[in-house]
């Protein structure tokens, strides 16, 4: 986090967002989001599930439209740029891929060039060609250059969708849970590839990751997200403590030094308020109360009617 | 929003054979057409009689048959043919839907609804191929006002616009047929299933150069489509803009239908079976599917109104593609099926 503070003139930010907000059709669901990506840094986005971590890539990446707010790519906001423009810059790979069946892996990553082709060409040019080239060699997947992606399994597959996005030549990756889909292996070995990539082409990446642990242990900084607000961010050390993994997942967890890093180790689900009520049988008081349950005291009181509540369950 | 894989039934394996001898078997079928629909008919002709005409020599009546009856009449194939099959090769890449023809969107049911209307009230009928392109033509344009959600055009609501108006201006079709005396009923029927009977010069003048246009410009968008494969997210990703994309190639696949239905009325199958057969051909890669769509197109239009011609008594083209297409297409499903492995 060296470049943190030396460099905050609005276009030296690859992707910030400024009171971002948006959603799907009318419901918003990212509320007022303010986050600056350090060019180089990887940035995880992390949050409960409904928190709006995907949305708010899915918003960055401009596949939802912002409903305030904007999104600056190398600070020009991102809605007013054209869209093979955005995308010379920034590249996506989405949680869930499309596979044509009979598209080889060359034909798959050769359409990563899109953005830098005109419309008028019909194949790839030279210097297309060596981009694909690099990204296949990048992601080790030279020697599955013909076959259908559709024959891959999951991890090939992974990487030949990353290959394709690498080809883009991006200074901005969003990933969407790269690695959900991928057993404990494979999700090493793409993490470990986009680690490379970060440091040694300088790649900024955001990632949204449902794995606190994966995310402490390969990003620069983590985004906590709740209620489709930004519930806090910072480096790793910074956010993996007990109190903001009880805001932001409602688990107590203990933080362990571990050969690779912080990580965390959840010991028990929080009892808040948003974890469902288990039928509270603490209360004996309530049972005497001499209050009967009508719709208003339903309405007014938080507490009753509860399960013991045998004036309730006489109803 | 998340998209799913399409069903690989509708995406068949890579090319079987290369697209070069494939383009040649095209073309060398096509010729072979385009000779035997010149020379058979209920007259005959000679190699020579025939060589004779095509150069405005010889036997007046052979010049006149050559000329204004059988030559206007399969470039009407040709043309027509290829703009189903382009447009139909559009829509399945665009929706990624394999049941998508280019009377999916509601195009026949438009143009139907104007022709009927046209011959029912017995006026303008010289007017009818106009009428019957813009009947299409507003009806899409319909169908894409209802499709539209707050910031694009949805494939889901095109689909059921589609659907829902086709069904409403049938209703209303065939209640105007029924009203109508027997004669217009007659010609309006065989509009409906579609014909090339006594197509002149002067339909494909009219319709012939827009639709020629659109042809190389659907062409053009085959990068495109093969970026709209991979999904929306990802086309998003890849710098497509699904709004433009969408209205593009609708535009182009419209065009290309409506000035197929001003021609030849509704000639059914031919857009929904022609790129399946080719992608079987060629693979999915729609820099050679949308053109060898066209060649197949316009090879299946020919031959099914050859085959039209020749019987005892000619019968509309609509119903000769009808004929061969459902098979085909029963064929063509069981045949993916089997190369895909199961399904």
């Amino acid at each position: 986090m060296s470049l943190n503070g030396s460099l905050d003139t609005p276009s030296s930010s690859p992707l910030e967002a400024q009171q971002l907000s948006g959603g799907y059709d009318d419901k918003r669901i990212i509320e007022a989001v303010n986050l600056t990506l350090v060019r180089g840094e990887w940035l995880s986005l992390v949050g409960a599930n409904g928190s709006g971590k995907s949305t708010l890539l899915r918003l960055l990446s401009r596949i939802l439209p912002t409903q305030a707010g904007a999104v600056l790519l190398n600070g020009k906001a991102i809605h007013t740029l054209p869209s093979a423009e955005v995308a010379k810059q920034m590249a996506l790979l989405p949680q869930q891929q499309v596979l044509p069946a009979g598209l080889t892996v060359q034909q798959l990553v050769s359409l990563g060039r899109t953005p830098h082709q005109p419309w008028w060409q019909w194949d790839l040019d030279a210097k297309s060609l060596e981009k694909v080239a690099i990204a296949l060699a990048w992601t080790e997947m030279e020697s599955y250059r013909d076959r259908p992606v559709s024959e891959l399994s999951g991890g090939e597959r992974q990487r030949a969708f990353l290959a394709l996005a690498l080809a883009q030549d991006p200074q901005v990756l969003l990933l969407d849970e790269p690695t959900t889909f991928l057993d404990i292996h494979y999700q090493l070995q793409l993490l470990e590839l986009l680690k490379r990539l970060n440091q040694q082409q300088g790649l900024s990446i955001i990632t949204v990751l449902h794995d606190i642990n994966l995310a402490a242990r390969y990003s620069d900084r983590i985004a906590c997200l709740r209620h489709g607000k930004l519930w806090a961010v910072g480096s790793v050390p910074s956010m993996l403590t007990p109190k903001i993994m009880r805001e932001v997942f409602d688990v107590d967890a203990a933080i362990l030094d571990t050969p690779v890093g912080l990580q965390i180790c959840p010991l028990a689900a929080s009892q808040t308020a948003t974890a469902p009520s288990i039928p509270d049988l603490q209360i004996p008081n309530q049972i005497s109360d001499p209050q009967i349950p009508g719709p208003q005291n339903q309405i007014d009181s938080s507490k009753s009617p509860t399960y013991a509540d045998p004036s309730y369950a006489d109803q | 929003m998340q998209t799913i894989s399409p069903p690989k039934s509708l995406a068949p394996q890579k090319a079987r054979i290369s697209p070069l001898l494939a383009g040649l078997a095209l073309l060398l079928a096509l010729f072979a057409v385009f000779a035997l629909s010149i020379t058979q008919g209920s007259v005959q002709l000679s190699w020579h009689e025939f060589s004779l005409a095509l150069l405005r020599e010889g036997d007046p009546r052979y010049q006149t048959i050559v000329w204004d009856l059988r030559l206007p009449r399969v470039i009407a194939a040709l043309v027509v043919g290829s703009a189903l099959g382009v447009s139909g090769a559009l829509l399945q890449g665009m929706l990624r839907n394999g049941l998508a023809s280019p009377f999916l969107l509601g195009i026949s049911a438009g143009s139907g609804l104007a022709a009927v209307a046209i011959l029912g009230l017995g006026i303008w009928q010289i007017w009818l191929p106009l009428g019957a392109w813009l009947g299409g033509v507003v009806t899409i344009i319909i169908v894409y006002l209802l499709a539209r959600t707050g910031t694009g055009i949805s494939v889901e609501r095109l689909i059921l616009g589609g659907v829902a108006l086709s069904s409403l201006f049938g209703a209303v079709q065939s209640m105007l047929l029924l009203l109508s005396p027997d004669g217009q009923a007659q010609a309006a029927l065989s509009w409906l299933i579609g014909s090339l009977n006594g197509r002149s010069w002067q339909e494909i003048t009219v319709a012939g150069p827009s639709m020629v246009v659109s042809l190389f410009a659907g062409c053009l968008l085959a990068r495109q489509l093969n970026v709209l494969s991979l999904g929306e997210d990802l086309a998003v990703g890849l710098g497509t803009s699904l709004m433009r994309s969408r209205v593009l190639i609708g535009l182009v696949a419209t065009l290309l239908a409506a000035g197929a239905v001003s021609i030849a009325g509704l000639v059914g199958f031919v857009g929904l079976i022609v790129p399946h057969g080719i992608r079987l051909l060629v693979g999915t890669d729609y820099r050679l599917v949308l053109p060898f769509s066209a060649l197949g197109g316009a090879l299946v239009l020919a031959v099914a109104d050859l085959l039209a011609r020749l019987g005892p008594t000619e019968v509309p083209v609509g119903i000769v593609t009808a004929v061969m297409g459902a098979p085909v297409f029963l064929w063509l499903l069981h045949h993916r099926r089997r190369l895909a492995g199961g399904l």
